[in-house]
């Protein structure tokens, strides 16, 4: 039972993390809350949609495609709608992403209408493995393992690559990097594609778990990977992901002690409370105030 | 004097009194939320949640205690301002993004806990009955809306409003000069959360119908975006605000399903353009001064600081 529930929780928690990860790395380099990201998910979830059941491809070049698609969909929302504000206050970006992000789910409810889709039958073959008590699907196992998969080469990016060193040194100091040569535009640029690919890839593997694509998926999951993306630290990497993983356990965990009902205000009332013991979430830096 | 009100009322098209109306509570509920975020600084996403508990207390204040109208808003007010201060007290000492993400989460555990209480009805929503007065709804929501532009005016200009822009300007300078920045923003959020409650009473009496879900994070963004959209900090620019976006989806009715589409674009033009809103860093008694031909006062407090809460880690160093 437990460790059925903590699998069922990594499973939820990983896409979580996908989506937060997006979060983390455009709040870590612009200081934006990008509102439009759970949006860009839902257009993830969309995009794998049409390619499985209209261009019939196999699910991993599906979530290629839509990974692509929202790597361009993301470098272009930024272009017209978050670097224009660059230099204007934080509120009127964030009111921008907020506009950008009823546009697209608009949008989808328009093109796709407002009921819910379905995966094609047999796009991945679900096969229920018993290992002791608990009986894990092959679908939760592909789930934690792509999402594994892309946070590692996340890491090698960020950390191994001169790309990732320069993006980790535009969120250290954006005028001071800009100084040192780097072109932060295109730093940039690239920090939104790398995050609307995670969170694509992760609108692709909730869209096979639920079985559900809608045009206002966005909202409820890009609200609660936020959350995720604060409880573990804004700004911080592996904070998103212990966040996200820790939300989905905790989630699935109070749905199964009869909460259910409760299940959207779970996520919340636990950010509130680790907030309120340590400000700046799990792994997130200290803010120095300067004087 | 109420039937004669109601006679009055009644040559005004149903359709657009009901704008009107909406218009009004958008300006009580911008104007809240401008006392939070424009004044004293502090990102709030979750001032649906005082609408919320303002609305579902006043609706059932009328239904259970049948309680004159005036009495019950003014109850309402401080009750929400009450549940706000006892929230602010704990989450004010989160600065910035910390707090926005806290604000958004509280109301979304209102709105669950809404959804899952019986004197709430649940998920199907409650029905408010008429309000105990005479006098007609759009009467008394216009005559609120003036009430809280005069009050705010006043805050504005008072040594109380004053001390919360300093906050705003910067919380360590604000502190050192004696201010007591965490009674401030506490006073401040339960301020607003006051004129909020009130808002959503009037809704709720307003409607007829409250449900919940209708006061989510789209709700609290709306709320925002009026405030944003005028100006933070500018009560005539949250007043233009919530009458522009109040009746923005009225006005693009005509265009059917492309209203949301065109109304999320327009957010986006509407910052790029001016990203400071449209009565950034000015109000209404410079501009009349100015067309008179006269200086105004102290450039409008240094133009606001500089407006907007500043960035953090970027700019500044």
């Amino acid at each position: 039972m437990f460790f059925q529930q903590l699998i069922n929780g990594i499973a939820l928690g990983s896409t979580y993390a996908l989506i937060a990860l997006g979060y983390t790395m455009v709040y870590g380099i612009i200081t934006l809350i990008n509102f439009a990201h759970g949006e860009i998910y839902m257009v993830g979830a969309f995009v794998g949609l049409f390619a499985t059941a209209i261009l019939k491809v196999n699910f991993f070049v599906a979530m290629l495609i839509a990974m692509v698609v929202c790597m361009l969909l993301g470098m272009f929302i930024e272009r017209i709608a978050y670097r224009p504000l660059r230099k204007s206050s934080r509120l009127s970006a964030l009111i921008s992403a907020i506009g950008v992000s009823i546009f697209l789910s608009t949008l989808a409810q328009m093109l796709f209408g407002a009921n819910a889709k379905g995966y094609p039958e047999g796009v991945f073959p679900v096969k229920q493995i018993t290992i002791g008590s608990a009986e894990i699907s092959t679908l939760q196992l592909l789930i934690i393992a792509i999402s594994a998969v892309l946070m590692i080469s996340l890491e090698f990016i960020v950390h191994k690559t001169k790309i990732g060193k320069a993006m980790r040194a535009t969120s250290e100091d954006y005028n001071t990097a800009a100084l040192m040569g780097i072109n932060v535009n295109m730093v940039i640029s690239f920090t939104f594609a790398l995050g609307s690919a995670l969170a694509a890839a992760g609108g692709v593997l909730v869209g096979l778990l639920f079985n559900a694509v809608s045009f206002n998926m966005g909202l409820m999951a890009g609200l609660k990977a936020f959350a995720a993306a604060v409880l573990g630290g804004i700004g911080s990497i592996p904070g998103a992901m212990l966040g996200g993983l820790l939300l989905g356990v905790t989630e699935v965990a109070g749905v199964a002690f009869g909460f259910s009902s409760y299940r959207d205000a779970i996520a919340f009332a636990i950010l509130v409370l680790v907030l309120l013991v340590k400000p700046t979430g799990l792994l997130g830096r200290k803010i120095q105030k300067k004087v | 004097m109420g039937d004669f009100l109601q006679q009055l009322i009644g040559y005004i098209n149903p359709y657009y009194l009901q704008i009107i109306v909406n218009i009004g509570i958008g300006i009580i509920l911008a104007l809240g939320l401008n006392v939070v975020t424009g004044l004293t600084g502090q990102l709030s996403l979750g001032h649906a949640a005082f609408m919320s508990i303002g609305a579902f207390t006043s609706a059932v204040l009328t239904i259970k205690f049948g309680m004159p109208f005036s009495l019950n808003l003014l109850l309402t007010g401080f009750i929400t301002a009450g549940v706000a201060a006892l929230i602010g007290l704990p989450i004010l000492r989160l600065t910035g993004d910390y707090l926005a993400i806290c604000t958004l989460g509280f109301a979304e555990i209102v709105k669950v806990v809404f959804l899952n209480l019986d004197v709430t009805n649940k998920a199907l929503g409650l029905s408010v009955p008429a309000a105990n007065t005479t006098i007609p709804m759009p009467v008394v929501v216009w005559v609120v809306v003036l009430l809280t532009i005069v009050c705010v005016t006043f805050i504005h200009n008072s040594r109380f409003g004053r001390a919360l822009m300093a906050v705003r300007g910067d919380e360590i300078a604000a502190e050192a000069m004696g201010i007591n920045v965490t009674r401030y923003k506490v006073q401040s959020f339960a301020l607003g959360a006051f004129i909020a409650g009130v808002g959503g009473g009037l809704y709720a009496h307003f409607m007829g119908y409250i449900n919940p879900s209708d006061f989510g994070f789209l709700k609290s963004v709306d709320i925002l975006s009026m405030v944003v959209l005028g100006g933070l900090g500018s009560i005539t620019g949250s007043v233009i605000g919530a009458t522009i976006l109040s009746a923005a989806p009225e006005f693009l009715r005509f265009m059917a399903n492309y209203r949301m589409l065109v109304y999320g674009g327009l957010l986006v033009c509407m910052m790029i353009f001016r990203p400071n809103g449209l009565m950034g860093g000015t109000s209404f008694t410079d501009m009349v001064l100015r067309a008179l031909g006269r200086k105004p006062r102290l450039k409008i407090i240094m133009e606001q600081k500089k407006s907007e809460i500043s960035r953090p880690g970027n700019g500044d160093t």
